[in-house]
């Protein structure tokens, strides 16, 4: 729990300067747009906590968010739910060929994410025909997006069932706990008779199918499928999962430490945004990568110290 | 390896089958290139130009230059995703000197510094990497976020447009008809195909990406060696982004190197080194380079639009992968 203290003080500190500096930072309207806006985020975050959790990484999650969000809004006019679902399978099919590839080919999943991350793009390119693709004006989809439920947006609630259910699934299910084991030492668990293939295709259709809701959620949201958009989104998850404290070298991590890793990197940005609108500075919108890169170092700096610690402390027990 | 370490019967047997290994390695990619070549000979018009060529080479120089920084980052094991905001740093630094300081003397500072301020990018990197035992993706992941965000800081998220031709030289002169960018990202190659083959640090660095522990162990300075690699990766990357910010007359914080890190991580690829480290065939990203981009030359001009030409350079890049697996 020690080196999880870093980024939620972070977290703590940044609510604390929003509440007592900002009028309407704790209102209902700004909490509510902060989620509909990183839902999308908080989704593949979730996807590639437990890629990454089985010691792999999944690059192609930005794109296949942008193919999805096509995909969907070709799929619009058929209804909102048929635009919903279309987005979906196509992030769960384009998974499941990183899963099966990865798994059969034997190839490193940095190198095959990479290359279906290219794959995913062009094939959203080409479906849009290089350019934006409107959704049916008539069709319910863009409530998915912009609509609330019960005074919530949706795109917040299905961000946070996802968590839930993610959380829920890492540590109190067969598939979780496996996806650690593997994490942990693969050879090992191929020893000990887990199903080690199947699992990591799981883990990858998972990550594709939340990279795809949350594709379906961009389009919903701007009304319009992006091919374009996406770029980039991966390693935003991938910051988020590593500022909550999950490893890169898989066997641990933590769901909800990863959601707050994406509620602090969203935070820089609403608070700048706030910052700039007192009107004392003017902070251009470019000061917001470089606070998250701040963030990210002083991270990874404590962490390291506290795992440099550890490694002395277990090193003596021996 | 030494050749005096190894008992004297071993020897011409490692060596020969070290050889042998090397040579097939970059046989393979030069025949796919070889036979791309002759497809197009016989089914692209105008395929046999000077145009052509100088088209094609001049697209790949930037992500050669930046490929053969990381194709050393990789042989050590790592992998360095903040070139393209290294580039981005370079690339908008550039013109803000020789925009003010006139003269030579503001051309010379113009080239020097920016490729400095990346190398200290990498020298960054490298302590993160070495001092805190930070993962490569991780380290390299900061200032990937940060640093095109910094470059954007310093030109305010503006587009510096400038014509000056002693600066652009370097991408838009020419030396018998061939760019001389051209030449430069030859020359680098052949010193850096050089420097891993023939130099000490050449030898170290494999080794460290072989097993760092071992090469630890037996008294290689693995930490400064990656720490060189790293440096040396960004300051090609900086000396990229000013090639990039040449050729387009403007330097453009926001677009200098984007997405150049998944390029050249392809080229190097496809180019036959091994993410896993202990290798590093700077020729062979040299050629991984020139078949990712006559690929796409062959789409476009047969017709096939450049969407399509990323899926199959998705396609190419998973089966160079899998031949190079299944040979070892």
């Amino acid at each position: 729990m020690k080196k999880n203290l870093p980024i939620l003080l972070a977290l703590a500190a940044l609510l604390l300067l929003g509440v007592l500096r900002y009028d309407h930072f704790a209102s209902a309207y700004n909490i509510n747009s902060f989620w509909r806006y990183n839902s999308m985020f908080a989704l593949i975050s979730v996807g590639m906590a437990f890629v990454i959790i089985t010691g792999g990484i999944d690059l192609s999650v930005g794109t296949v968010a942008a193919l999805a969000s096509v995909v969907a809004a070709l799929a619009s006019p058929y209804g909102g739910l048929v635009a919903v679902l279309a987005g979906a399978g196509a992030g769960l099919a384009i998974g499941v060929l990183n899963g099966l590839v990865i798994t059969h080919m034997r190839i490193l999943p940095f190198i095959v994410t990479l290359a279906t991350s290219l794959g995913a793009h062009g094939l959203a390119l080409l479906l849009g025909h290089n350019d934006a693709v409107s959704i049916a004006p008539s069709s319910s989809f863009g409530n998915f997006g912009q609509g609330d439920l019960w005074g919530l947006p949706i795109p917040g609630i299905v961000a946070a069932v996802a968590a839930v259910l993610g959380w829920l699934a890492l540590r109190s299910t067969r598939f979780g706990r496996h996806a650690l084991a593997i994490g942990g030492s693969e050879e090992a668990s191929r020893l000990m008779g887990l199903n080690v293939d199947r699992t990591l295709v799981t883990v990858y259709a998972l990550s594709g199918l939340l990279a795809g809701i949350a594709g379906a959620i961009l389009a919903a949201q701007f009304g319009a499928g992006q091919p374009n958009e996406g770029v980039g989104w991966e390693l935003f998850a991938i910051s988020a999962v590593v500022l909550g404290g999950t490893l890169l070298t898989g066997g641990q991590g933590s769901i909800a430490m990863t959601i707050a890793g994406v509620a602090l990197l969203g935070l820089v940005f609403n608070l700048l945004n706030f910052e700039n609108g007192l009107g004392f500075i003017s902070l251009s919108a470019y000061w917001q990568s470089v606070i998250r890169g701040v963030f990210l170092l002083l991270v990874i700096v404590l962490q390291a110290r506290v795992l440099k610690k550890r490694v002395t402390v277990t090193k003596l027990a021996r | 390896m030494n050749q005096k370490t190894q008992p004297a019967t071993a020897a011409p047997l490692v060596q020969a089958a070290q050889k042998k290994k090397y040579r097939i390695t970059i046989q393979r990619e030069i025949a796919v290139l070889v036979a791309m070549i002759v497809f197009n000979l016989l089914f692209t018009q105008h395929f046999w130009s000077l145009q052509t060529f100088n088209v094609n080479l001049t697209q790949v120089v930037t992500i050669v230059i930046v490929g053969i920084g990381m194709t050393l980052v990789v042989a050590t094991g790592g992998i360095d995703l903040s070139v393209g905001a290294s580039m981005a740093i370079a690339g908008s630094l550039a013109p803000m000197i020789f925009m003010n300081v006139a003269g030579p003397f503001g051309i010379a500072l113009a080239f020097v510094l920016p490729v400095l301020a990346a190398a200290l990018c990498g020298v960054f990197n490298g302590f993160l990497v070495t001092r805190l035992s930070v993962q490569p993706i991780v380290a390299t992941l900061v200032l990937f976020i940060a640093g095109r965000g910094i470059a954007q800081v310093f030109t305010d998220g503006s587009l510096q447009a400038f014509d000056n031709p002693a600066f652009q030289w370097i991408a838009l002169g020419r030396v018998a008809g061939v760019p001389a960018q051209v030449f430069l990202m030859l020359a680098l190659v052949a010193v850096f195909a050089w420097i891993v083959r023939k130099t000490l640090f050449g030898q170290y660095l494999l080794v460290t990406g072989g097993n760092e522990r071992a090469a630890y162990l037996s008294g290689i300075p693995t930490a400064r060696v990656k720490m060189i690699a790293y440096t040396l990766c960004a300051g090609l990357a900086g000396l990229a982004g000013l090639i990039s910010i040449s050729v387009n007359s403007s330097s453009d914080a926001n677009v200098i190197g984007l997405g150049s890190e998944l390029d050249a991580i392809a080229a190097v690829a496809v180019g036959g080194t091994a993410l896993t480290g202990g290798r590093a065939y700077i020729v062979g990203t040299l050629i991984g380079a020139l078949i990712i981009q006559l690929l796409r030359y062959t789409l476009l001009a047969h017709g096939i639009p450049d969407a399509a030409a990323l899926v199959v350079k998705a396609g190419i890049i998973i089966a160079a992968v899998y031949v190079q697996r299944r040979q070892r």
